[in-house]
């Protein structure tokens, strides 16, 4: 399948420049002309949101590095005492970073859970779902390393403990963990190649969310009946999608507005109000809350599994978690996309989304007692999901009739109550 | 193709597979030799490295007593131990060990124990320095992290760190003073 371009619509200067270097006609066909659907639904909106959000996070962020320093002796104060209290709009900016991150994340799980319900990862579509866990991915090391920056407790101890995963791969983990460090413990070495990568990753992002766009816009966007649509089934996307991206950013930034000007530290660790104390390991150690499930699935594994011991086998375990993302569009061998015409996968859909809000929900719990049950049994039920249920549904279920195009449900309907 | 020899595709060695070895390899070589001075870069530099042994008198710890000095940045636990607790670190059989050390080997002076004050699950400080600290089921140290409890000797003895604390290299300079480093 090869796509048409349409030349851009320019004349004199933009006419001489775009022969030259066709970045006009690329922006036309990519932001003006694209077809999509036009049945997408609301769900369709949180990937444009989770671009300007990103955009957002690297203009703030370079303004920080303006007034941060990256050493351990003024980490902290440069964030807490200079850019809180001095720097004019520091307070603002740095808000607006910090909770950026978590509506970052937020955005993305939804984007993610969407491209689950609607099936968006199959065929033909599997490269761009793997560009997009790769975005993750890379989203979520920016995530932790941009954590460590401001030095407060928390930070030091998180550092220490996700580092410390790496100690668990046998005979070289000791040495990977002091080259990760610089040294013998987070220290100053660590602070600042942390924050020379935190400078750079989000660029790395940038560069794959272009070619996770140039993948979608190459075979086209998934929608919501998840059936492969003909061009009368297509609308431009601009004016019909910039316009309803643009109500979607309105209304997201509200609950932005909401966390930055109401509840700026609801996601902030009292403890990383401290700073980093390498004597005092706080009593909880909790990393933000968009990394819970994932540490719930590391703490479940309390016991040795044969060769195994339960360090190495809870980091395998949390690293799997995610690697298994990447082989969804083949564990799912039904060739229904839409949970809509799926009646018993979109049961299981549901559960899937239980399980992750309760693994999230035990990852903040301290590791006793019956929380380290649930977080066994929902960290099972998460890899039971993906490795079992999958696999055997697309062969088990009966999938409901697929319409053929977007008139048929119309005109079917239309059809009855004019035979009434 | 230009350079196909009329030996090529007999399955016969050529001169040519010979070169193309060696460039690759020298390419491979080349490159593994020039990034290495920027993954090497990262390993603890020679200020890092070069960072002073610690001493510590040992006159004013009483018995029963912990107290905890910085060497190379890491917290190290010197504990006067009590007869008991060098009562129940010797009595225990080694086949109830994860990590099976005997005490006279961690302690060679039996009152004085000394390990790096950091967990061998994910590197947080365990707790029991401080009298009323909770010390874990065997009266050593508690890590409140994941809840990983070390003995008297230091030994892991439930949760899901697999090693028993980590000694320093530490010699008696007299009766009264260590040096750690
Ligand atoms: C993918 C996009 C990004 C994410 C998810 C992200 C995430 C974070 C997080 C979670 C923090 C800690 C906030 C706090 O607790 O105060 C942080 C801090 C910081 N980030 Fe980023 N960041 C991103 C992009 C950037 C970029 C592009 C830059 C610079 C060019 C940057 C510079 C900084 C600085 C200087 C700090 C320390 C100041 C502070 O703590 O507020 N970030 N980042
Ligand atoms: S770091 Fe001590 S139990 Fe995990």
């Amino acid at each position: 399948m090869q796509r048409e371009f349409v030349e851009a619509p320019v004349r004199g200067v933009l006419k001489w420049i775009d022969r030259r270097l066709p970045v006009i006609t690329w922006a036309y066909n990519e932001l003006v002309v694209y077809p999509a659907p036009k049945n997408l639904n609301y769900w369709w909106n949180f990937g444009s949101l989770a671009g300007i959000m990103l955009t957002i996070q690297i203009v703030t962020g370079i303004v920080l590095v303006m007034h941060y320093t990256p050493h351990v002796d003024m980490a902290f104060d440069s964030v807490e005492g200079y850019i809180m209290r001095d720097v004019n709009w520091g307070w603002l900016i740095r808000y607006l970073h910090a909770n950026g991150a978590s509506m970052f994340f937020a955005l993305v799980y939804i984007h993610i859970f969407r491209g689950m319900y609607y099936g968006s990862y199959k065929e033909p579509r599997e490269l761009l779902w793997i560009l997009g866990v790769l975005i993750l991915v890379v989203m979520m090391a920016t995530a932790f390393m941009g954590y460590v920056l401001p030095w407060g407790n928390m930070s030091y101890w998180a550092a220490t403990v996700i580092t410390n995963l790496f100690s668990a791969i046998p005979l070289v983990g000791e040495t990977i963990v002091t080259w990760l460090w610089g040294g013998f413990t987070v220290d100053n070495p660590t602070l600042q190649r942390f924050f020379s990568l935190h400078y750079l990753l989000p660029f790395v992002i940038f560069a794959l969310v272009f070619l996770h766009i140039l993948a979608l816009h190459q075979v086209g966007s998934n929608n919501p009946l998840g059936i492969d649509l003909t061009k009368k089934d297509k609308i431009p996307f601009h004016p019909y999608y910039t316009i309803k991206d643009m109500f979607g950013l309105g209304v997201f930034l509200l609950v932005y507005g909401y966390f930055v000007f109401f509840a700026p530290t609801a996601f902030i660790e009292p403890v990383n109000f401290e700073p980093a104390n390498p004597l005092q390991t706080p009593p909880h150690i909790v990393p933000e809350w968009y990394f819970l499930p994932f540490y719930a699935i590391l703490r479940a594994i309390t016991f040795d599994i044969l060769f195994i011991p339960a360090k190495l086998g809870g980091v395998i375990a949390m690293f799997a978690s995610i690697f298994v993302l990447f082989l969804l569009p083949w564990l799912d061998t039904s060739p229904v996309r839409s949970a809509r015409f799926r009646p018993i996968y979109r049961q299981f859909f549901w559960i899937l989304v239980l399980d992750v809000l309760v693994l999230g929900y035990i990852g903040g719990q301290p590791p006793e007692g019956w929380y380290v049950t649930v977080g066994q049994i929902a960290t099972a039920y998460y890899f039971l999901h993906f490795l079992v249920i999958l696999p055997l549904l697309g062969k088990l279920e009966r999938p409901l009739p697929l319409p053929s195009g977007l008139d048929e449900p119309v005109l079917g309907t239309a059809g009855t109550r004019a035979a009434k | 193709m230009a350079h196909t020899s009329s030996r090529e595709g007999s399955g016969e060695t050529t001169r040519r597979d010979f070169l193309e070895l060696v460039s690759w390899s020298t390419l491979a070589v080349g490159t593994a030799v020039g990034l290495w001075p920027f993954v090497d870069s990262l390993n603890p530099s020679k200020e890092v490295l070069a960072l002073a042994s610690t001493e510590v008198d040992l006159e004013p710890i009483e018995p029963g007593q912990r107290v905890t000095v910085m060497w190379r940045g890491k917290p190290v636990f010197v504990a006067h131990r009590t007869p008991e607790e060098i009562e129940a670190a010797r009595a225990t059989p080694l086949d109830e060990l994860r990590d099976p050390e005997p005490d006279e080997k961690r302690a060679p002076r039996p009152e004085w124990l000394v390990v790096i004050g950091i967990c061998t699950h994910l590197g947080c400080v365990p707790v029991g320095q401080r009298s009323g600290e909770p010390r874990g089921d065997w009266g050593g140290w508690f890590c409140p992290c994941h809840g990983s409890h070390y003995d008297t000797a230091g030994r892991i003895r439930k949760g899901p760190a697999p090693l028993n604390l980590h000694l320093p290299p530490y010699t008696f300079v007299t009766d009264t003073l260590v040096r750690i480093g």
